[in-house]
């Protein structure tokens, strides 16, 4: 097996001791900063580190603060599913990389069942449920039911979410960049031609 | 899922404290897309999570000494937004080529760069030998992902990093911290890697308790460079090879190049055999053919995985055009 014998074509020419000048400049700063805090640290040092044992958290989500007692184990999925009752993001399994259980977390995509609800605290969290409000209903939602963009609806509202969320940051995209954007959102049925038409007309008209 | 204590560390240093009560059992946690699905899957059951994304100091790209430091908890976002790496093309096309927002906002670089393999014997609880009763399980069952390079050992994994490629082709150095608080290491990144002998070893040099902080890249006046995965679907999905180049050019010509495969070996596989193949000739479509030829000249495919070495082939020529800006349709 060929391990180390070889080196890579870089490297000789470029200068270790540029990276130690740098990295040395960093450590010293951090190391400035870190005397500068250290009574600071020591004081909160205890709160760093949870225990095991359920305790006490607060998610808000959807615009609202929920306190809830949860193990530190406990994915954000999880809670939102179980303990908030809110059940649009779908739990599909194992891999998490069907985004069936996309929600936006402080305005980016964010699929819920990879995250812990502990580290959640203190973000601002939308599921799909805060995507309407009785009659008022995100312009999203409008076009996927314009487009009929679903079938037996599993995978749609993390879609809805994954689209809300990749319109805000990509309002004037085109096809390949919707379907590229959208790669992590899994359809079984093949709903895709009516999703990327429902993100294309509102792509259009700038983003909705 | 066990359960776990959980800990946000503020500062490096309180990282490696938290981490340094008993690294063998902690797991450290930045972007989740992956750690989550390895403890549901009880790969990985550490008594304790270190949520690593507050600490500020990992979480910034900044110029450095002819070069450009990233932090470790930069995000495919920021490699895909940020003006400071958008010289390094090869990075920008393998943050590009992961076609999920949901991972592109919260995958972290030296999560990607310590990513552990996702060969089916490893994440089915068989290790990363993926051996049972002393016979290896990818050369006995399916080893059609596994390795075409550097699988004559006991691993036949292929390291799962998107990243590694592009930045050992830029010349990378790691920077690495813990496990004492004061201890710090600085290597070339493809020397980060390495092949395991035994379950114990490990896809990485880090041991419990170290977590990578910083990578630096050089900056290479004149240098091109590109990167190119291979994906079977147009959704998100690992690549079944990819292959990044950087070059240097004068007077038309290859006057420098690294070329480093992915997804074809336990470690980024960097070859030799191709950046030979290119010095001194200018890039054009034959060159840079018969480089990806000279790329896959050794490659020891397994039963089921020759058609990889043709993968890899397309993949150093892909990227070698794809640096020149020669790269016409096939994306």
């Amino acid at each position: 097996m060929r391990d180390r014998e070889h080196s890579s074509g870089r490297g000789s020419g470029l200068s270790r001791r540029a990276f130690l000048q740098g990295s040395g400049a960093a450590v010293a700063a951090t190391a400035v900063a870190t005397q500068a805090t250290e009574a600071v640290a020591e004081a909160k040092k205890p709160s760093r580190l949870k225990s095991s044992k359920a305790q006490k958290v607060v998610l808000t989500v959807n615009g609202k603060e929920h306190t809830l007692m949860l193990e530190p184990r406990v994915t954000l999925l999880d809670a939102l599913r179980n303990d908030l009752n809110l059940t649009g993001a779908k739990d599909v399994g194992v891999s998490s990389n069907d985004g069936a259980d996309t929600v936006i977390i402080d305005g980016k995509a964010v699929a819920a069942g990879t995250r812990l609800a502990f580290a959640e605290q203190g973000k601002n969290i939308t599921t799909v449920e805060g995507l309407s409000e009785g009659k008022n209903v995100d312009e999203v939602i409008t076009a996927f039911v314009k487009h009929d963009a679903t079938q037996c609806g599993y995978c749609t509202p993390g879609f809805v979410v994954a689209v809300r969320a990749f319109l805000n940051k990509n309002p004037g995209a085109n096809l390949e960049q919707i379907r590229k954007g959208l790669g992590g959102n899994i359809c079984r049925c093949g709903t895709y031609a009516g999703v990327t038409a429902a993100a294309l007309e509102l792509c259009q008209k700038g983003g909705a | 899922m066990k359960s776990f204590e959980f800990a946000d560390p503020r500062t490096e240093t309180e990282a490696l404290e938290l981490m340094g009560d008993n690294p063998e059992q902690t797991a450290i946690f930045a972007g989740g897309t992956d750690l989550i699905a390895l403890m549901q899957a009880d790969v990985i059951r550490p008594d304790r999570v270190v949520d690593i994304r507050n600490i500020e100091s990992m979480q910034q790209v900044y110029e450095a000494d002819g070069g450009v430091m990233v932090g470790a908890l930069v995000t495919l976002d920021d490699v895909l937004e940020n003006p400071l790496l958008a010289d390094y093309a090869s990075l920008v096309q393998a943050a590009d080529a992961v076609h999920a927002i949901q991972i592109q906002s919260s995958g972290t670089i030296a999560g990607d760069l310590c990513h552990l393999p996702n060969c089916w014997y490893y994440r089915s609880g068989y290790g990363l030998l993926a051996q049972e009763n002393g016979k290896s399980l990818p050369e006995l069952g399916d080893g059609r992902y596994h390795a075409v390079f550097g699988n004559s050992g006991p691993a036949k994994y292929v390291t799962a990093t998107r990243f590694a490629p592009a930045m050992i082709a830029w010349g990378a150095q790691v920077r690495i911290i813990g496990p004492g608080p004061e201890d710090e290491e600085v290597l070339p990144l493809e020397h980060f890697y390495k092949t395991p002998r035994t379950e114990r070893q490990g896809t990485t040099v880090l041991k419990p308790g170290q977590l990578v902080s910083h990578v630096w890249l050089p900056r290479i006046a004149g240098a091109v460079s590109g990167n190119y995965d291979v994906l079977q679907t147009a959704g998100l999905d690992w690549p079944l090879a990819s292959a990044a180049a950087t070059l240097e050019l004068s007077g038309g010509r290859v006057s420098d190049a690294c070329i480093v495969l992915g997804f074809v070996a336990p470690t980024p596989w960097v070859s030799q055999e191709a950046a030979s193949a290119l010095l001194g000739q200018p890039v054009t479509e034959e060159t840079a053919q018969l480089a990806g030829e000279a790329a896959v000249s050794r490659a020891t495919p397994l039963k089921d995985n020759g058609y990889k070495v043709q993968l890899a082939k397309t993949a150093v020529k892909r990227a070698i055009l794809r640096s020149a800006g020669l790269l016409e349709g096939g994306l």
